[in-house]
């Protein structure tokens, strides 16, 4: 089971494992399934620094240098069978997840701007170095199915937590005590998803038959609450406030509402 | 990582309400009978495999097939949880490779050969060469020339099989078990302070307790269901209960804890001492006095006692390795030595020879007032700056956190338990600082009562109930008995029926002995039994050359094949935990039983079935003859007329003697405990097996399990180590020896709990163990021959020890400490939890954790390949930056479950030179890109 011999480099350690799964999926493509689709996929995990998903799909060029750049084989090149644009990079998690290289070879590689270091620029003192920090990549977000993961069960599990490599930081764990064991507690894993980068480690980690915690991206995972309320217990919650991009709106009189009037008996 | 860090503690608190002691149980918590359900499962009760928790399942089967597990509500260790390890208990069976026939290393000739390839043989085709190997190694070498590897994964019973076996049968004492690499410095200080072994308190100490301190104990990934009762303590009152986490880097008990102590390795020593001074000279009014007075004794020892390495003369060693190993025969020392040998006339530079490495157990008494002068200079100044183990953190912030760790062991009425395993244990110094350990709680008259004690906790599922209990070392024999004490063993000769003197008295060689052993060609003939020491063994390239590369045969017992199996000549397959009957015995004193639930696997056969029929190949005569024993001059005596007066004939075999005797033929099968229930042993299980005469498998047909049960459990009745009766443990779910009138014992030594200690009726307690309980007198410079002995019945020892350097730190060419250990997915060498798919992808491999800014200075980057170095061997891993193991600057950490990292290739086998225990923790090494 266990591979045998020491692996030569990062990409090898997982090739062996999963060349199969990769192949699996490029003999899946039958030409002339109808199931051909170039639109942009709600539901598809980007290499880190990627352009919002429908300004994404527009810029990619499809020539799969971030695929071969990744050294760990994880970004593959969609095929037919993937459900989303044909030849944009993408990558399964739960397969291989994104194993956030700190030099972050897949993004400078872009010629199209598709990917764009300025998503993950390093700050230093608050101004932007150039330099990709690939703890600011925001590929999506962990979820967690409360029903399925064995720590809310009470199971000493945390695979997640412990493979998360943003430890203790994206996700953290609630002490909370077992009320029929009574001298027991669980130790519930918490996602927190202003640090989580959607690497997918802990979904790969997750010990469950299905993953119990999974990556979705974020346009998809997050809601947002509306800046009308701000939290009066939270300090912090006004930056909600203070980053509302101002909208410009047409500057309007009451009179000139009150003056046009005149559609109200229109006929048709 | 200030005090106020936990604030969720607080606001998680509010179910604080619920009582955690003695609560009833709930209504779905079943009695122990076999549940039928609805789908044809059966339910049945059973233990983990895994740790030394000893965690009760609950195990469903249908069609011979272990298709579930769960939890066992009615278990009070875990009360039907798990961690995912136990949760994947019924997976670790079916794994692709599992080993499912004997093999052997074949030549062309169809005949065994060293340098054949393994191909399938049967079991009499095994059985013939090992019986022929055994033969010529008896011949030539006598009893000494065979060794076996144990563990404190056997059952009860295997493990008293194999020891009657290798100690009445062939009168060898080469039998040790890789608990030795676990828990032996506990066991060494248990002997030494309590005169018997094993903890005093049990885990309600965990919910009686207001203060957790872990030293060199990752519990919260290495006993998860622990940790969690520990975590619910604190929740339940998060104010007062205090857990103090002292580590040599971050690890994820520090996730709880109010206090981390990140110190330098090995300098628990001296941070134990500081305890204590400050409890001596700045708090004396802490201190128990009158336990003191009526329980305590004062004591001392040698420290020139060497490292438990070889010398450096062996033609073994290279060059680099005996830049480590000439500490064995002499040292310098350093400026912190001089400190803490001062006491002893040592100054800086001065060299220091080991003359006491061959008897590195003396010790004497001593008054207080020695003891007192000994701890003076351990300082808050010099422990603080000896001991910091984080570069970043500053000495002001480190003393306050020592300040604080020796005031809550001091405030009286605080409850405090200390909690240590491997960290402690894995130590050249480790049977020194677990005596520390009971130093301070002693000091305090914090010992021996619920919620307070320095509380050892082990490894292994049976390393208590087995290797320890059953005494499956070297030296030992059932109940604590030793080999080299005549009475013992004419107590064990009695109750085996076996002639006097046929006991070898010479214990026997250690398990990292056993492995030199091989290597100088004494031991030609090992067994490896329920475990996997070629991968587990320090400097492990000596061992896995030797193995292969001389004229010796390698019998390894598995059901998959890991790294001793694959340098072996022969690989037996076993059958697994729930393929056989067993018991185990936990940390907590606590015995579980369980009863063979499948069939076992292929052609696999119980580890039980293994030993007693290589005992039908060996008559009296083979083995009872005289008999040399190198080191003993007068070898053993021919005991075959004794034998006869026994009514022993020369050519009965061990079998009959030892396993088939009349008493065994009284247990009768069936037996109204196994109904509907296998026992391949006893009555074969309907597969067709040829057995190892030819001839189809059909069993002893006598309750094997219950008599070896029944006749281990007659050694320790009425010598405080009472078991209760074979039926009682298949009702209930478990029970802590002593068993007393069908009670068991939560607290020892102490007389409101433990009816020995009543017994002794000496007070409050009584510190009953019998060894080593009349020592010399003398002062901390060494023994007084004039002064006379002094009598400790019933009392205990405070021992005074000193901190030492290990004899390997870094330096300029190898400037990194590298630590070992394991994770909480992973069961020491993987071989079971590596092949269950869903924890195989958690973690698929050790990574070699380490600090950024070593990384940047090493110019590596998080995921590079490395080369791990020492002066011994290296290995490749991946560098990990991040993650659950944050390690200071200086140290590197590599779990060791992995077999592409054999990161044993890399580690030191210095032991400590009391228990032979091997130190894991530190070596230096260094790392450049692979």
């Amino acid at each position: 089971m266990a591979a045998k011999q020491n692996m030569n480099s990062r990409r090898d350690a997982l090739k062996t494992l999963f060349r199969g799964a990769g192949l699996l999926s490029l003999g899946g493509a039958v030409w002339g399934s109808t199931a051909v689709t170039l639109k942009a996929s709600e539901l598809t995990l980007r290499p880190p620094g990627a352009l919002d998903e429908y300004h994404f799909v527009k810029a990619c060029i499809r020539c799969g240098t971030c695929v071969e750049a990744c050294p760990y084989d994880t970004l593959q090149l969609a095929t037919l069978d993937d459900h989303t644009a044909i030849g944009t990079p993408f990558f399964k998690p739960r397969l291989i997840p994104c194993y956030m290289c700190t030099d972050v070879p897949c993004v400078p590689v872009c010629p199209s701007g598709a990917l764009d270091v300025k998503k993950i620029a390093k700050q230093n003192d608050g101004v932007k170095t150039g330099k990709p920090d690939i703890n600011k990549a925001k590929m999506g977000v962990a979820m967690l199915d409360q029903e399925a993961c064995l720590a809310y069960w009470g199971i000493q599990c945390d695979a997640c937590y412990r493979a998360c490599p943003l430890f203790g930081e994206a996700i953290t764990l609630e002490f909370k005590r077992n009320e029929r064991t009574g001298k027991h507690a669980f130790l519930k894993p918490v996602v927190h998803r202003d640090i989580c980068t959607g690497c997918g480690l802990c979904e790969h980690a997750c010990v469950t038959e299905k993953a119990a915690i999974f990556v979705l991206p974020r346009s998809v995972a997050t809601g947002k609450v509306g800046a009308h309320y701000i939290k009066g217990w939270d300090k912090d919650d006004e930056e909600r406030l203070r980053n509302l991009k101002e909208k410009k709106t047409e500057e309007s009189s009451p009179e000139d509402e009150l003056n046009d009037w005149e559609y109200l008996l229109d006929d048709e | 990582m200030g005090l106020n860090r936990r604030d969720f503690v607080k606001t998680t608190a509010v179910a604080a309400a619920a009582t955690a002691i003695g609560m009833s149980l709930p209504n779905t918590m079943k009695a122990a009978n076999p549940e039928k359900s609805e789908g044809g499962w059966r339910w049945d009760k059973a233990v983990c495999r895994f740790c030394g928790t000893g965690c009760g399942i609950m195990v469903a089967t249908k069609d011979e097939k272990i298709v579930a597990v769960k939890g066992d509500p009615a278990a009070p260790v875990n009360r039907g949880l798990n961690c995912i390890k136990g949760y994947f208990n019924a997976k670790i069976m079916y794994g692709a490779d599992r080993l499912k026939q004997p093999l052997m290393r074949l030549g062309s000739d169809g005949k065994f050969s060293k340098t054949g390839k393994f191909k399938p043989v049967s079991w009499k085709v095994a059985y013939d060469e090992m019986e022929k190997q055994m033969r010529k190694t008896l011949k030539e070498l006598g009893p000494t020339g065979l060794g076996v590897f144990g563990s404190g994964q056997y059952t009860v019973q295997e493990g008293y099989a194999m020891a009657k076996l290798m100690k009445a049968g062939f009168r060898s004492n080469n039998l040790d078990p890789n608990a030795r690499h676990c828990m032996a410095s506990a066991v060494g200080a248990f002997i030494q302070t309590f005169g018997i072994d094993e903890p005093a308190g049990c885990y309600d100490d965990i919910e009686l307790t207001d203060t957790v301190v872990t030293w060199g104990a990752n519990m919260a990934e290495m006993h998860p269901v622990l940790w969690s009762r520990v975590t619910d303590r604190k929740l339940s009152d998060p104010d007062k209960v205090k857990i103090i986490n002292l580590s040599t880097y971050t690890n994820r008990c520090s996730d709880l804890a109010d206090v981390e102590l990140i110190f330098k390795p090995h300098t628990d020593l001296a941070i134990w001492n500081y305890i204590a001074r400050e409890i001596v000279y700045n708090n004396p009014e802490s201190m128990d006095q009158e336990f003191i007075d009526k329980y305590m004794q004062f004591a001392t020892g040698f420290v020139d006692t060497g490292y438990g390495m070889r010398t450096p003369d062996h033609p073994g060693f290279s060059d680099l390795e005996k830049q480590t190993v000439k500490k064995e025969v002499s040292k310098k020392i350093s400026k912190e030595e001089a400190v803490t040998l001062g006491y002893l006339g040592f100054k800086e530079g001065d060299t220091m020879e080991m003359k006491h490495r061959k008897t590195p157990k003396g010790h004497w008494a001593i008054s207080f007032e020695e003891f007192k002068k000994a701890l003076d200079p351990y300082t808050l100044n010099f422990v603080a700056r000896l001991a910091k183990g984080n570069d970043d953190e500053d000495l002001a912030s480190f003393k306050v956190k020592l300040k604080l760790l020796s005031s809550l062991y001091m405030e009286k009425n605080r409850k405090v338990v200390s909690f240590w395993t491997m960290g402690m244990n894995q130590h050249t110094r480790g049977v020194w600082v677990n005596e520390q350990a009971y130093m301070v709680h002693f000091l305090l008259g914090k010992q021996a009562k619920p919620g307070n004690g320095a509380f050892s906790l082990t490894g292994q599922p049976s390393a208590c109930g087995t290797a320890r209990e059953v005494g499956t070392f070297s030296h030992r024999l059932p109940a604590d008995m030793l080999v080299a004490n005549a009475k013992h063993r004419e107590v064990s000769e009695k109750l085996w029926k076996i002639p006097a003197k046929t006991i070898n008295p010479k214990p026997g060689s250690h398990i990292m002995k056993i492995f030199r052993d091989i290597e100088d060609k004494k031991i030609k003939f090992a067994w490896v039994n329920v475990c996997n020491p070629f991968m587990c063994t320090a400097n492990a390239k000596h061992w896995l050359k030797s193995a292969r590369n001389m004229d010796n045969f390698i019998v390894v017992s598995d059901s998959y094949p890991g790294v001793s199996a694959k340098v072996a000549d022969l690989v037996l397959p076993v059958a697994m935990i729930y393929e056989k009957w067993g018991a185990y015995g936990n940390a907590e004193r606590r015995t579980q039983h369980w009863k063979q639930q499948v069939v076992p696997v292929g052609q696999s056969m119980p580890d039980l079935w293994q030993y007693i029929e290589i005992a039908k190949r060996f008559k009296l005569k083979d083995v009872w003859g005289a008999q040399k024993i190198p080191g003993l001059d007068a070898g053993l005596p021919d005991v075959l007329d004794e034998a006869k007066k026994l009514g022993y004939s020369p050519d009965d075999t061990l079998y009959d003697v030892l396993f088939a005797n009349e008493e065994a033929r009284s247990y009768t099968w069936p037996d109204p405990i196994g109904e509907g229930f296998h026992n391949t042993e006893v009555a074969g299980d309907g597969r067709t097996i040829m057995g190892t005469n030819g001839e189809e498998w059909k069993g002893y047909g006598f309750f094997i399990q219950k008599y070896l049960w029944e006749e281990y459990r007659s050694f320790g009745e009425g010598h405080a180590h009472d078991y209760a009766d074979f039926d009682t443990y298949h009702k209930v779910r478990g029970l802590k020896w002593p068993v007393v009138d069908g009670k068991e014992t939560q607290w020892r030594f102490n007389s409101k709990y433990d009816p020995y200690a009543r017994k002794a009726d000496v007070g409050e307690f009584a510190f009953y163990g019998k060894a080593l309980k009349s020592i010399a007198k003398g002062n901390l410079q060494g023994i007084d021959q004039s002064a006379g002995k002094v009598d400790l019945t019933n009392k205990a020892k405070i021992f005074f020890r000193p901190y030492m350097d290990p004899p390997e730190m870094p330096n300029k060419d190898y400037p990194l400490w590298l630590c070992t250990g394991r994770v909480l997915e992973h069961w020491h060498s993987g071989t079971m939890t590596m092949r269950v798919p869903e924890l195989y992808r958690a973690v698929p491999e050790a990574l070699c954790y380490m600090h950024p800014d070593d990384a940047v200075k090493l110019n590596l980057q998080q995921g590079d390949l490395i080369w791990v170095d020492s002066r011994r061997g290296k290995v490749k891993a991946h560098v990990e930056t991040r993650g659950r193991n944050r390690v200071p600057k200086g140290l590197v950490y590599v779990p060791w479950f992995d077999e592409k990292v054999l990161i044993n290739k890399v580690c030191l086998d210095a032991t400590d030179p009391i228990s032979k225990q091997t130190d894991f923790k530190k070596c230096a090494v260094r790392i450049y890109k692979a």
